[in-house]
């Protein structure tokens, strides 16, 4: 196998609370080529901001983690500050959720721009302008040089989130982690944010890990997908491959739930009925299995490792047969 | 910004003359007070009275010039130091207070600032409850408890420190009033820092900041250290007003000749334009404050100041 | 109407629950609490069971330091300190209680209409509010008694006048709040009256901050009326609230240290504990504090 640019075994991220032991990130098993775009798809509370958050070593400060994470070979599960710090931002950048919140409101985005360059490579403050310049080019900003002097409460949101991933890129990092970076955005500037993703992957070789809840951005960007559910890796396969033979319960699931918008409307609105479970009193077996519609006996002793079902196409559950059926 | 700065004038102008107002009712309508002419007075007194007032004017005329007086900075004579003003009085002892004053401020801020961090960035450990437990403390005991017991402590009992006196800025006179008047503060400055630090150092801002791989020390300093700032700022205008008024209670106990003794002296022997003419002097100097403070919160938070 | 689409007041009985299981998690409240309790106790039951009275003085037992027949002390008129610490606590709670409940409720009145009717009505008490907060209470309560005498009456209304303005802001901040929230659309769009919405919505979401708030107001209040007692301002001798007290103790420090620490002590005790207790509540009952 080629050598993978991350490489995580056995990932879990636990907290500790009043009533045991929460397990946000329960076994995680997930490689990333150079220039890949992985998504992550699940359910709020299934891990997967967490799962992100892990690889930076940014989870809050109560949480532990456990197994490891292999960047280029180097381990990071457990690795000192010093060593995260040189990684983050240069080597692995991360963009968030909310660009409204993600700037700091009391600092120009100059300074917000330039100050990871700075520090990273020493730039002096001109070559970090320049480059910062290119950087809002390449993320279509209208009138570069002038945002530079204003503050982010006078940038529109979808403005905001570009410049976000300006911030990300500004030294070339093989990894982006995106945390479901379209969610807070209106749904036409979130086709363009997409559009942007795609086409800087396209120019700078970076591998992008995006984490959405959403199966239809997947589809629009991802080559790869990651199905969690529960803090675990339920599906794994190629986009074209997840949508066309998803093969675990959950996914069929989230695929159903997708209105199509030619043809008839249907009666009612399909969803996965029942909720998450709560990640601090999962079921002893298949996290997924008091939702599902194919579950038995087998499906309450213990979880399924995740199992290859063809080239390339991982899934995590006992039932063989068809499936199409509807609980 | 400029709005800004004249909406918060538009505010302050009324409040001004609302305090006046108050102040003109207080000494005109209250029985037994200076201008009541069924007080019999030592004839001195009645003409000066007489003559400065103009009591023989409709009332709205006197009104009217107190205003005026008022505008120009004149707050009238005093009653119980005759032949001296309130204003003489006034540029005695506002020095006094505000040596006092502003030592007490910066020793609360730089104090209080400090805990209150390091009880935010080493949260729920000694570090923490310690200085908050003190905090609580120093909230709880009032000035007038706090100065008898330093001086007991440390004037009476290990005299160390003199006991009260007013010698200028010499540090030995001036170590205990500071400190009874700062503890309050301090206390307070410290949990609002901390509250505050803690809420700025899990804001999603700083995760950014983390996550672009700066170090500690870039972040606290460059990206948390204004928004903790912001609600101290605010806090100062308000503090410096009150350290003024607070100051009544330090200079009896420790025998400072500052505004706040001439107030209490007045309130005890009746001289009511004094008493009330201090009155208005803090209004003033409460409401110039808050402005002060506000224009400097203004200035910094930048979504205030660029508002096109 | 039928009464079973009506949508359920925003704060249901089991989060009143959860709220009290949290304020029973969080231990300084609960010593705070249990302190009071004692102090409280402690006011109410010595003065009955002693033999001594706060005012008759004894002309053998001038000074008298603490321990043998006076547990605490007596003070220059031979007086039981004990006894006159206990009618301190009695006045000191009295009042700071009494005053609070009043200026709690002017508070509450003036935010929630304020609040409530929005606009221009909202704006003017508001610009009310403001222009009273600069004015200088302290001197000005001093000058009232001054020219008016010194009254009990004075003395609650000036602090009771002092304190509301805190609270009516916060109403009106949470009312502002609430009245912007979905449920109350809802409330609105099935037709509810403007009184059933202030009883079963708008009045129990307030209930939690101004409780809240009301624990930390008397703090405040025993302290205000302490500093007046100590200037001579408040209650009329032989009567000494904890402030009265203090000040006596003070003249007397230097040869009868004891005279100004007992009291100091224990308005200390009564002002924390409140202070902790407030925290304690406001933990419980508004849980996105980050503590």
């Amino acid at each position: 196998m080629s050598a993978a640019l991350l490489a995580i075994r056995d990932l879990r991220v636990t907290y500790r609370t009043e009533a045991g032991g929460l397990h946000a990130v329960d076994g995680v098993n997930v490689d990333l080529a150079p220039g890949e775009f992985l998504g992550v798809v699940g359910e709020s509370g299934s891990g997967k901001t967490q799962l992100l958050l892990a690889m930076l070593g940014l989870n809050a400060p109560g949480a532990r983690i456990e197994g490891s994470i292999r960047y280029r070979g180097q381990e990071l599960v457990g690795a000192g500050e010093r060593v995260l710090g040189c990684l983050r931002g240069a080597r692995i950048a991360m963009i968030f959720q909310d660009p409204m919140t993600a700037l700091n409101p009391y600092l120009t985005i100059g300074t917000q721009l330039t100050e990871g360059m700075r520090h990273h490579q020493g730039a002096s403050r001109a070559a970090a302008r320049r480059r910062a310049l290119e950087l809002l080019d390449a993320v279509h900003i209208p009138e570069p040089e002038r945002r530079f002097a204003q503050h982010p409460h006078e940038l529109s949101g979808g403005m905001r989130q570009r410049i976000v991933i300006a911030m990300a890129l500004i030294c070339e990092p093989d990894i982006l982690l995106a945390d479901e970076p379209t969610t807070a955005l209106d749904v036409t500037v979130q086709a363009q944010i997409l559009a942007l993703l795609r086409e800087l992957r396209a120019r700078t070789r970076a591998a992008i890990v995006l984490v959405t809840h959403d199966l239809g951005v997947i589809a629009e960007v991802a080559d790869r997908v990651l199905v969690m559910y529960a803090g675990r890796v339920v599906e794994q396969a190629g986009v074209q491959r997840l949508f066309e033979h998803a093969s675990h319960p959950y996914t069929e699931g989230l695929r159903r739930s997708i209105v199509p918008l030619a043809g008839p409307l249907p009666a009612r609105l399909p969803s996965i009925g029942g909720n998450p479970p709560n990640p601090a009193e999962l079921p002893p077996g298949c996290p997924f299995a008091p939702r599902c519609a194919y579950a038995f006996d087998r499906c309450g002793a213990a979880p399924p490792p995740l199992a290859p079902v063809a080239p390339g196409h991982l899934r995590a559950c006992y039932y063989d047969g068809p499936l199409g059926r509807i609980r | 910004m400029l709005k800004f700065l004249g909406r918060r004038l538009l505010i302050a102008l009324p409040t001004m003359l609302v305090i006046a107002t108050l102040a003109f009712g207080l000494l005109h309508a209250t029985p037994g007070g200076p201008f009541d002419t069924a007080k019999r007075m030592p004839p001195e007194i009645q003409r000066s009275i007489e003559a400065k007032y103009h009591l023989d004017e409709p009332l709205w005329r006197q009104y009217l010039r107190y205003l005026n007086d008022l505008a120009h900075g004149d707050l009238g004579p005093s009653f119980q130091y005759r032949n001296t003003s309130v204003n003489e009085l006034v540029r005695a002892g506002l020095p006094v207070d505000a040596v006092v004053g502003s030592l007490a401020l910066l020793t609360a801020m730089l104090v209080g600032g400090f805990t209150g961090t390091v009880a935010a960035l080493r949260r729920n450990s000694l570090w923490d409850h310690v200085p908050m437990f003190f905090a609580v403390l120093g909230i709880s005991i009032p000035v007038f408890v706090t100065g008898p017991l330093l001086i007991l402590v440390f004037a009476v009992q290990l005299h160390w420190l003199p006991s009260g006196d007013w010698r200028g800025i010499d540090i030995r006179y001036l170590l205990l009033p500071v400190a009874a008047l700062a503890l309050p503060y301090t206390a307070y400055i410290a949990r609002m820092v901390r509250g505050a630090a803690i809420e700025v150092f899990t804001s999603p801002f700083i995760r950014t900041a983390r996550a672009k791989g700066l170090p500690t020390r870039t972040v606290v300093l460059r990206h948390a250290l204004r928004p903790v700032l912001m609600p101290l700022v605010s806090f100062l205008g308000p503090a410096f007003a009150s350290v003024l008024t607070g100051s009544i209670i330090i200079e009896s106990v420790f025998g400072l000749p500052g505004i706040g003794r001439y107030f209490l002296t007045g309130a005890i022997n009746r001289d009511y334009t004094l008493v009330v003419g201090i009155t208005v002097l803090y209004g003033a100097l409460i409401i110039a404050f808050n402005l002060l403070a506000d224009l400097c919160y203004a200035w910094l938070d930048p979504r205030v100041r660029l508002q096109s | 109407m039928n009464a079973a689409i009506l949508p359920r007041p925003a704060r249901a009985a089991g989060q009143w629950r959860q709220s009290w299981e949290r304020l029973c998690r969080h231990r300084p409240a609960l010593v705070a609490l249990a302190l009071l309790g004692f102090v409280v106790l402690l006011a109410l039951l010595v003065p009955l069971v002693s033999p001594y009275d706060y005012a008759t003085p004894d002309w053998d037992e001038l000074y008298q330091p603490p321990g043998g027949g006076h547990l605490l002390g007596t003070d220059g008129l031979g007086r039981d300190l004990l006894v006159r610490v206990m009618w301190g606590c009695r006045i000191s709670l009295l009042v700071g209680i009494a005053a609070s409940l009043v200026s709690v409720l002017i508070g509450v009145l003036w935010g929630a209409t304020a609040g409530y009717a929005g606009g221009t009505t909202d704006s003017l008490m508001m610009r009310i509010v403001d222009i009273l907060y600069t004015v200088p209470f302290i001197p000005l309560v001093i000058v009232l008694t001054v020219l008016f005498g010194r009254s009990f009456l004075l003395v609650f209304v000036a602090i009771g006048a002092v304190s509301w303005l805190d609270i009516a802001r916060i109403v009106r901040g949470q009312t502002l709040s609430l009245k912007n929230r979905e449920f109350i659309e809802a409330a609105r769009a099935l037709g509810l009256s403007n009184t059933t919405m202030i009883v079963r919505h708008v009045v129990p979401n307030l209930l939690g901050v101004v409780i809240i708030y009301a624990t930390l107001t008397v703090p405040t209040v025993i302290l205000f009326e302490a500093f007046l007692s100590f200037l001579g301002l408040g209650v009329h001798a032989p009567l000494a609230s904890l402030g009265t007290l203090i000040s006596d103790g003070a003249n007397h420090m230097k040869s009868h240290p004891y005279l100004l620490t007992i009291p100091a002590v224990f308005l200390t005790l009564i002002v924390c504990s409140f202070s902790y207790l407030g925290d304690g509540l406001r933990d419980a009952l508004d849980p996105r504090e980050q503590r």
